[in-house]
């Protein structure tokens, strides 16, 4: 459970980031940070794990104040995959690169084996355990920074924009098997852009401005309302723009499912659905 | 504190003026830093620089970077106390306190002196000022990319850190051969990345032709007006008073002034 407790946060350089936020994940939900540039949510989830400590308020884990222990105590249930895995990659083989968190964290070799032999499994990297991260394709090195987070089964996952750079069908695996994570229990946090991807994934949207919180609800209710996406400098999703310019036939405009959207067309237009 | 060096993008007269004649501001205010090692002259070097920080509008950084540089100010003036008491003939320990203290102000001058040129001038000044000094252009632009990625490569720096701190890694545990291997994981990423950076910069400036001719010409070109030409005069009178008053009068103490001895 993270319990955030209406935090302020000034970097070194005297940009204020967050200005008051507030905010309760319990576990296994599945949440999506969205917001423009600078809008602050790279910051807020950084103080997720320790890496930034609040100027004002404070931030639970677990009712485990985070300003009292190592980033290296809450990354053991916190895991934080970052944005660019060129940030952290460096070892000789993927292999390697997978078991430093766990050699870290002091698990026994047995358990290492274990863990990196899943972790090479479930992303699909078997093949390239050998080889070196620094050879593999841009969406190959994003699964191995996965992996060696996932390795270790953190409790909470924090994506930093995961969908960057990733083509259509990489980002279809990346939605299940985010949502599988979801389904086995684990919070899953994403900061993104990425409103087509969130409007497929459906989560609790939360929606940053400027270091404040100004929308938080289902994905439905918040990518739906053009007001609140016009103010965060966002698009309205693809299907929802489409039937809100069909308004005047009389579709509502809080779809974003293409499949839902699609039946209504269908019905509207009165045939019959086979 | 790299803040306190790194440039500002504002305009303000101080802003406007030629880099070399700011140049030759500066130089003069290191030799005249460097030429005393009383306290009084330092103290009215360092103050007479605030007016020129107000009109270079950069009051912010510049409080910043001597806020910064405290540390290192304040080890000098232990240094130079503890050096005083024990190697010098000082007699009153007053005098002790009082030539400590020169020796950090001069050097907070020194990096001030620093700031002001670098708060005030772009990189791209810089280097076009070196250009027309006569410096080949691959130098002026290889000095002008390695100042220009300083502070990306500290931002870059600090974004692995965290990624690897994300995963456990404690930087500051250990025997010294375990810190020393604690900064791999940190430094491979940070190559590599410059590494890929340069390959990268290398094609985009090949695209855009970079090399095709022998003689470029620039778009803006340095012209020292009215106002560098003053600013070089008042460097040169700075130095002349301060070197007749280096060679001549004798600079009283505070510690005279003020009559403590002790």
């Amino acid at each position: 459970m993270i319990n955030v407790e209406d935090i302020y946060f000034t970097y070194p350089n005297g940009v204020e980031a967050l200005k008051g936020v507030s905010l309760q994940i319990t576990d296994g939900e599945f949440v999506a940070i969205m917001g423009q540039n600078g809008a602050g949510k790279t910051t807020l989830v950084k103080h997720f794990n320790g890496l930034l400590k609040p100027t004002r308020g404070r931030v639970l884990i677990d009712d485990i104040d985070t300003r009292h222990v190592s980033v290296a105590t809450l990354a053991r249930k916190v895991g934080f995959v970052f944005q660019n895995p060129d940030h952290q990659l460096f070892s000789e083989t993927v292999e390697d690169e997978i078991s430093f968190a766990l050699k870290n964290f002091g698990f026994d070799e047995k358990t290492i084996k274990e863990r990196v032999d899943w972790a090479l499994n479930i992303l699909d990297l078997t093949r390239y355990r050998k080889t070196s991260p620094f050879m593999l394709s841009g969406g190959e090195r994003k699964r191995v920074a996965l992996a060696s987070v996932l390795a270790w089964d953190p409790k909470i996952l924090i994506l930093d924009e995961p969908t960057i750079g990733q083509d259509r069908n990489q980002k279809e695996r990346l939605r299940q098997f985010i949502l599988q994570m979801n389904h086995q229990g684990k919070t899953v946090v994403i900061v993104t852009h990425d409103i087509e991807f969130v409007a497929e994934c459906e989560p609790r949207v939360i929606l940053m401005s400027d270091g404040r919180i100004v929308a938080d609800g289902s994905a439905r209710n918040v990518l739906t309302n053009p007001d609140l996406i016009a103010k965060s400098w966002l698009l309205l999703p693809e299907i929802t723009s489409v039937l809100l310019n069909l308004n005047n036939l009389g579709f509502p405009a809080n779809v974003m499912d293409v499949y839902e959207a699609r039946d209504l067309i269908i019905e509207r237009l009165g045939w019959d659905r086979k | 504190m790299f803040d306190g060096l790194k440039f500002r993008n504002i305009s303000s007269p101080m802003h406007r003026i030629d880099p070399r004649a700011k140049f030759i501001y500066v130089l003069t205010l290191f030799v005249v830093a460097v030429f005393f090692n009383q306290l009084i002259p330092l103290l009215i070097l360092f103050f007479s620089q605030i007016p020129i920080i107000m009109i270079a509008k950069v009051k912010k950084e510049w409080l910043r970077l001597i806020k910064g540089s405290s540390f290192f100010a304040a080890i000098i003036f232990i240094m130079n106390v503890i050096s005083l008491h024990f190697y010098s003939s000082y007699s009153s320990f007053a005098l002790i306190i009082e030539q400590a203290s020169a020796m950090t102000v001069r050097f907070i001058v020194l990096v001030e002196s620093f700031s002001i040129f670098f708060l005030t001038t772009s990189p791209d000044m810089l280097g076009l000022s070196l250009e027309q000094m006569g410096i080949p252009y691959e130098f002026c632009f290889a000095f002008t990319t390695a100042i220009r990625f300083v502070p990306v490569l500290a931002e870059e720096a600090q974004t692995i850190i965290d990624a690897q701190r994300s995963r456990g890694l404690d930087i500051e545990g250990g025997n010294l051969m375990k810190r020393i291997r604690n900064y791999i994981p940190i430094l491979i990423p940070l190559i590599v990345n410059a590494i890929r950076r340069s390959l990268e910069l290398a094609e985009a400036m090949e695209s855009r032709a970079w090399g095709a001719t022998k003689k470029r010409t620039t778009l803006y070109v340095l012209k020292m007006g009215k106002r560098d030409y003053c600013l070089i005069l008042t460097s040169t009178i700075i130095l002349a008073v301060s070197t007749y008053i280096w060679l001549f009068i004798k600079i009283p103490t505070l510690t005279q002034i003020l009559n403590i001895e002790s």
